[in-house]
Order: C-alpha cells, then sequence, then structure tokens
C-alpha cells in the first residue's frame, strides 16, 4: 500500500518527465536513423547515414570545436570571478548593496537585450570599444567581422552576463558559513590564503558543483546572442552546436540531420551529467 | 470507464458532425493570411488597413492576417503549421523560396486561376524580372508583392568635398574604385574616419550582394530549374576577386565581414559614403539623412545590373477550393495598379506591375522622390535572385565561403571551388 500511495506522488512529475523530456529524446533518437521525409516522399529507414553525414560535414566539427573552445573559455573564467565578487561583496563595506545589485543586473537583462547593446559596443569604428580604443590609440577592430576575434567576443558577453548569476550562489553559501569556522581557524593560527584555500574553498565545494553542472549546460544551452549577433558567422567561425541544429532542423527543414545532431548534443550532455555526479560528487565535502 | 471512453468518443463524433454542415453553408471564406516584416516602418498597420479595405470590397471573404516574423520566420512557421496539418491559405514569403515551398508539397501553381483576359492581362504586367524567381517548369508559383533590388546610395556632400561631382555617381567598376579613394579619409594616427563604400556580407544576405557584383560581370549563378550552380566560373571569380580587392588592395572598404543593419547606420552617420544595400531603405535614409543623397544603379564593369530580392504571394495546398480562390482575389487585388503603387510609397519596395507606375499617386510620389524610379529603370538589366532547391542550405554554404574570402582565409578560387562543390553534392538529387 506505501508504494502505491509513493507511485501516486510520483505520478504527475513522471508523466510531465516522460511527456516532455523521455519520449522525445526517444523519438529523436528513432527519427535519427531515417531519412528526412519531403512533401510525396515519405520517410525511410537508412540506418546509420546520418551519422555518416555529420562526420564528413565539416560545420558539425567546427562547431562541435567551438562548442568546447567556448566552454573551456567561459565556464573558469565566470566561476572565477563569481567567487571574487562574491567575496568581495561578503566583506563589510559601504555601499555593498548597491554593488550587489550592481553585479548581478547582467543577470536580469533579457539575453536578446544584452546581445543588442552588446552589438554596439562591437560596431566597428562608433562602437563603444573601438572609440575607447581610439582615444588610447589603438587600431580600430572589427570584432564580430573577423574569424579570430568573433567567439571571443561572444565569450566576454556570455561571461559578464553569468559570472553575477553564479555570484549569488556563492554569496549564499558564505553567508550560511558560520563565523565560528574562520574565528576558530584564526585562533589556531591560520593565515587568511590557509584559512580560504583550506577551509572556505573545501566548505564551498558543493555550490561549485551546483554552478559548475550550471555552467556547463548553459554553455551547450546558449544560442540566443548567437542569433542576434552573428547568425554563426563570418564563414561559421561562431557557430555552435544547438545554432546549428536550429538551422538544420529550422532553416534546411532537414529533421532527420536535426534529430542525429541532438543526438550527439544529448550524448555530451548525459556524459558532463554522469562526470559530475559520479566523479565531482565524490571529491565533494558536505556539511 | 469503458463507458464514459465510448461517450466521449461518440460526442466527439457528433460534434464533428455538427460542425460539418457550417462549412458548406454560404458563409464568408475565412482566409488566414502570414506575412513578414523586413523593412522600417509601420508595416502592420498599412497591411491590416490593406486587409480592411479588401473586406469591405470582398464581404464574402473574411482575412485573419497574422504578422509571422522576419522572412525567415515567417517560413519557419507557415511550413511547421503546414507539417502540423493546419496551414496558411495566402502567405507572403521569400521569392527563393519557391523551390523549398514546391519541394515541401505546400503550395499550388497560380496559372490554373487565370481564367479571364483581365486575369491574363494583370499577370502579364508584373516586370519579368520579378517573374523571373516566381516561374520554373513552365508554372508560375509565386506572385511578385514585396519586391526589391540592389542600389547604391551616396553621400553627395562628401562627394563635394572630395572634389568629385556630386549629379555623377560612379558607373563603372573602375570609377567606382578612383572615386572610393578619394572618398576614404586618414586620421592623422594612420586610422580609416571614413570609408568609400561598404557592400555589407555579415549574416544571410552576402550572396544577394554578391549577384550585384557577378550580374554586372556578366555571370549568372544557377539555372532556372534550381538544380545547377555555376560558381566556379573564371568571370565569378573575378568579381570575387573584385570584392576582396576592394577591401585589402584598394583600401576603400572595411576588411573582415559588414553587418547588414549596421551599413545604413554607417551611411546616416557619414562613416562610409557609398553603400550598397536594398531599394526597401529608401523610405528610412530618406527619413533620417541630415544631408543630401543620390540613389544609384549598381556600376557596371561588362554590363549592368542586380539580382532582384523580396517577397511573393504564395496560395497553399492544404485549402479547400473555395479558399484558395479567395487567396488569389486578395492576391490580384492586391497588386492591382492602384495598390502597387500605395504599396510601394509607403514602404520603398518597387512597384511590381508596369500600370503601377502609371498611376496619378506614383507619378505625384516620384516627382518629390526622383531617387524612387532608379530600381525601377535598373530591372530591366536585373536578374533572378540566388535560389535552387534545398535553398537556405545551398545559399549558406556560398555565404560560408563568400565570408571565408572576405575574412581572408580563403583564396576566391579557392572558395568558390568548395562551394561548388558543395552544392553539386547538395543538388545531385534534384536532377
Amino acid at each position: 500500500m506505501n508504494a502505491v500511495y509513493g507511485w501516486l506522488l510520483l505520478l504527475p512529475a513522471m508523466v510531465l518527465l516522460i511527456a516532455f523530456t523521455h519520449y522525445p529524446a526517444l523519438s529523436t533518437l528513432w527519427h535519427s536513423f531515417f531519412s528526412t521525409p519531403r512533401g510525396a516522399r515519405p520517410a525511410r529507414f537508412v540506418g546509420m547515414d546520418n551519422y555518416a553525414a555529420m562526420i564528413d560535414d565539416p560545420v558539425f566539427w567546427e562547431a562541435l570545436w567551438n562548442n568546447l573552445y567556448f566552454a573551456l573559455g567561459t565556464i573558469p573564467l565566470s566561476i572565477l570571478l563569481a567567487l571574487i565578487m562574491a567575496l568581495w561583496v561578503n566583506g563589510k563595506l559601504h555601499g555593498r548593496g548597491f554593488l550587489r545589485m550592481a553585479y548581478f543586473t547582467p543577470t536580469v537583462l533579457p539575453m536578446v537585450a544584452v546581445a543588442n547593446i552588446w552589438l554596439f559596443f562591437y560596431t566597428p569604428q562608433y562602437g563603444l570599444l573601438d572609440q575607447i580604443g581610439q582615444f588610447l590609440g589603438f587600431p580600430a577592430v572589427n570584432w564580430l567581422g573577423n574569424r579570430d576575434t568573433v567567439l571571443p567576443a561572444i565569450m566576454a558577453v556570455t561571461v559578464w552576463k553569468e559570472a553575477g548569476f553564479f555570484m549569488i550562489f556563492y554569496l549564499a553559501a558564505l553567508q550560511q558559513m558560520s563565523p565560528s569556522v574562520r574565528e576558530a581557524a584564526l585562533l589556531e593560527g591560520a593565515s587568511r590564503w590557509q584559512y580560504f584555500w583550506r577551509i572556505l574553498l573545501p566548505l564551498l565545494m558543493p555550490t561549485t558543483l551546483f554552478v559548475l553542472i550550471n555552467a556547463l549546460i548553459n554553455a551547450f544551452r546558449v544560442v540566443d546572442q548567437i542569433v542576434v549577433m552573428t547568425g554563426g558567422g563570418p564563414d561559421n567561425a561562431s557557430m555552435l552546436l544547438l545554432f546549428y541544429i536550429y538551422q538544420a532542423g529550422f532553416r534546411f527543414w532537414d529533421s532527420a540531420y536535426a534529430a542525429t545532431l541532438t543526438v550527439v548534443l544529448l550524448v555530451i550532455l548525459g556524459i558532463t551529467a554522469l562526470v559530475n555526479f559520479n566523479w565531482l560528487d565524490r571529491k565533494t565535502h558536505y556539511q | 470507464m469503458q463507458r464514459f471512453v465510448l461517450k466521449a468518443l461518440t460526442l466527439g463524433v457528433a460534434g464533428v458532425l455538427a460542425t460539418l454542415p457550417a462549412w458548406s453553408q454560404a458563409k464568408p471564406v475565412e482566409l488566414e493570411f502570414y506575412y513578414p516584416v523586413a523593412v522600417g516602418g509601420p508595416i502592420t498597420k498599412i497591411v491590416d488597413d490593406a486587409v480592411d479595405k479588401f473586406e469591405k470590397s470582398h464581404p464574402d471573404i473574411k482575412i485573419k492576417s497574422i504578422y509571422a516574423g522576419s522572412y525567415q520566420d515567417s517560413v519557419a512557421k507557415a511550413l511547421t503549421a503546414q507539417k502540423g496539418g493546419n496551414p496558411p491559405q495566402v502567405a507572403v514569403l521569400l521569392s527563393t523560396d519557391m523551390f523549398t515551398l514546391i519541394d515541401q508539397d505546400a503550395i499550388i501553381p497560380i496559372d490554373g486561376f487565370i481564367k479571364t483576359d483581365a486575369d491574363k492581362q494583370w499577370l502579364g504586367s508584373f516586370y519579368d524580372a520579378f517573374m523571373q524567381n516566381s516561374r520554373t517548369d513552365g508554372k508560375t508559383w509565386g506572385i511578385p508583392f514585396q519586391r526589391s533590388t540592389i542600389v547604391m546610395y551616396y553621400n553627395k556632400q562628401k562627394f563635394k568635398e572630395a572634389g568629385l561631382n556630386p549629379d555623377q555617381p560612379p558607373a563603372t567598376w573602375e570609377q567606382l574604385v578612383a572615386d572610393a579613394k578619394k572618398l576614404t579619409k586618414t586620421g592623422a594616427d594612420g586610422q580609416v574616419t571614413q570609408w568609400g563604400l561598404e557592400i555589407p556580407s555579415g549574416g544571410a544576405f552576402a550572396y544577394w550582394l554578391f549577384q550585384a557584383l557577378t550580374t554586372p560581370n556578366d555571370a549568372i549563378l544557377m539555372n532556372a530549374a534550381g538544380n545547377e550552380v555555376y560558381l566556379n566560373k573564371p568571370a565569378v571569380i573575378e568579381s570575387l576577386q573584385f570584392w576582396h580587392d576592394l577591401a585589402y588592395k584598394d583600401k576603400v572598404m572595411p576588411t573582415g565581414t559588414t553587418d547588414w543593419g549596421t551599413t545604413p547606420q554607417d551611411f546616416l552617420v557619414g562613416k562610409t559614403a557609398m553603400m550598397w544595400t536594398t531599394t526597401g531603405n529608401l523610405t528610412n535614409v530618406r527619413k533620417n539623412a541630415k544631408f543630401d543623397f543620390g540613389v544609384a544603379p549598381m556600376p557596371k564593369a561588362k554590363r549592368g545590373g542586380s539580382p532582384t530580392g523580396g517577397g511573393n504571394f504564395y496560395i497553399f495546398k492544404d485549402a479547400t477550393p473555395e479558399q484558395q480562390q479567395a487567396a488569389f482575389e486578395f492576391a490580384k487585388w492586391m497588386t492591382n495598379p492602384e495598390n502597387a503603387a500605395q504599396w510601394s510609397i509607403d514602404t520603398g519596395y518597387v512597384a511590381v506591375t508596369k500600370p503601377a507606375w502609371e498611376t496619378d499617386a506614383m507619378k505625384s510620389y516620384l516627382s518629390s522622390v526622383p531617387q524612387a524610379a532608379v530600381a525601377r529603370d535598373q530591372l530591366a538589366v536585373s536578374v533572378a535572385e540566388f535560389s535552387t532547391h534545398d535553398n537556405q542550405r545551398v545559399t549558406k554554404l556560398l555565404n560560408d565561403n563568400l565570408q571565408a574570402v572576405l575574412t581572408n582565409s580563403k583564396t576566391p578560387a579557392q572558395a568558390m571551388a568548395d562551394a561548388q562543390s558543395g552544392a553539386d553534392r547538395i543538388l545531385r538529387s534534384y536532377r
């Protein structure tokens, strides 16, 4: 009887999860083995053809590499910044409420609005960055129009947007920290660095893990700023996996290929989740 | 439980049966009409007003006009709705989406609606340059509506400052380079403060601007059946080399890619003395330019010319014959001389039929805005916009390779060879 009760409690969440997560995922996998139906031609089973085409597709590889650079470039930096900002606004200083708000503002703004603001910052010649650069005597840079600068430019927007969000989690964790821990450590003669490195950081690990998972998922989930700022260009230099899926599905109408790419994205996200939960979790100290 | 399900089913079936006769009664025919907005101005209001006027003169037809976003959004929405079994009956979509819509089995040709002499005369009144993107395989699939070409806008004030004749814009490629060099200004620190020319190359329109270089160089990029492209021809590579050299050799244009959206802004704030963009920007530039500006046709290399662009009316297949007939009436009404002229005046698009230019409204508009005539005069030498089967994919391939050249990561010959082999691979199955 207890088991039935338990299952009944689980039912609403299960129905939603199955209908909107598990079934679509399996259906995507299923469709990736079929050709795209076009007009009078129905879908037919093609086995691994879509996957073979994907491996031959240079744009797919470019999107994958770009996504990897994007993750490596944005995640450590935004977590580090978030931690520094949280430590800074956790201390006793004047105008700290204002500072907290300022750090958090980018998170509140919608990404599309943010991307449009940065579009102006990056505009060659009269954009904000180039105006400052010209004042200091640097040459004008076509930030979003060059293969080498476009991805770092987008990464900067992402770090700017995400660091404040992660800061809130660190700040909440720091507020929970009992002051007696710090007092005890300092009484025992620990330096401030030792206190931070040996005590504070390990105690913050659960937060770091949570933030890391969020950051990883976000790194593969961002698409807004690409749509607004570059459309994946120039020449695919800012193409990310999710945007490529969108393009394959809703611009090329190649739903089978889009399904194939989605399977790859699912596998990547699945692996990151597994690594995070199994391996990192064991190394994390919970109070 | 079973009884409940049965009851529900019976009720449901009864409900469907009850609503069926309603369709066959002499109620007004209802249409859903999707349209995009691609240029500045109160387009939705202009469309709604036109629809209201149409409904007044056609009491047996009701039209629900639905703003569907950009061109890309609109085609995505229309095709998604079609896959869901609920497509619009009529829509304005890119003329270049024709092959995609045919391949998806979404639209029907309009030849079947042409019955009277008046209909024939109406269909014959469209400019041939616009019809090239509306016909394939001996059938007409689209009705030209909001169409454009590329023109060159130039700042007359900057021309005077540079010692050039403001009434004589460059007419050939040599003149273009020579004038642009005079118009490019460099500050004391070696930084360029004003460019001679900008040709937008970022985003989805690079291939279109490229056609404004290949057409004058006497190169056609694809066949009318939309299953072959000719990208690796010497004249095409030459055109691309010219585009590349404007930035890297002649240094009159910014290096890297130039964004489609910021180009008009650059022109308005005086960061560039000339720009190439759609005639659809005419109203925007006219309202916001604080200087005297001119509009000129594309400079010639071997001949003149530009691609056409913009949207056509399409009639969808998944509709009742009455709805399709009503959709046809609507498209015909929207493109009659008075309405085509009014649409052109309100938006800046090129009026699509010859009789539209003969109307009084158009004549008085032309006398106050003579620049509007440039696009019309260019139509005589204009060609079809680049459009093939699997259009978005082939176009993206071309765009990517153009951008690779403009960011100096491929040579023109290499890029066009890559684009050609990629396009051949995609188009193989349509031959």
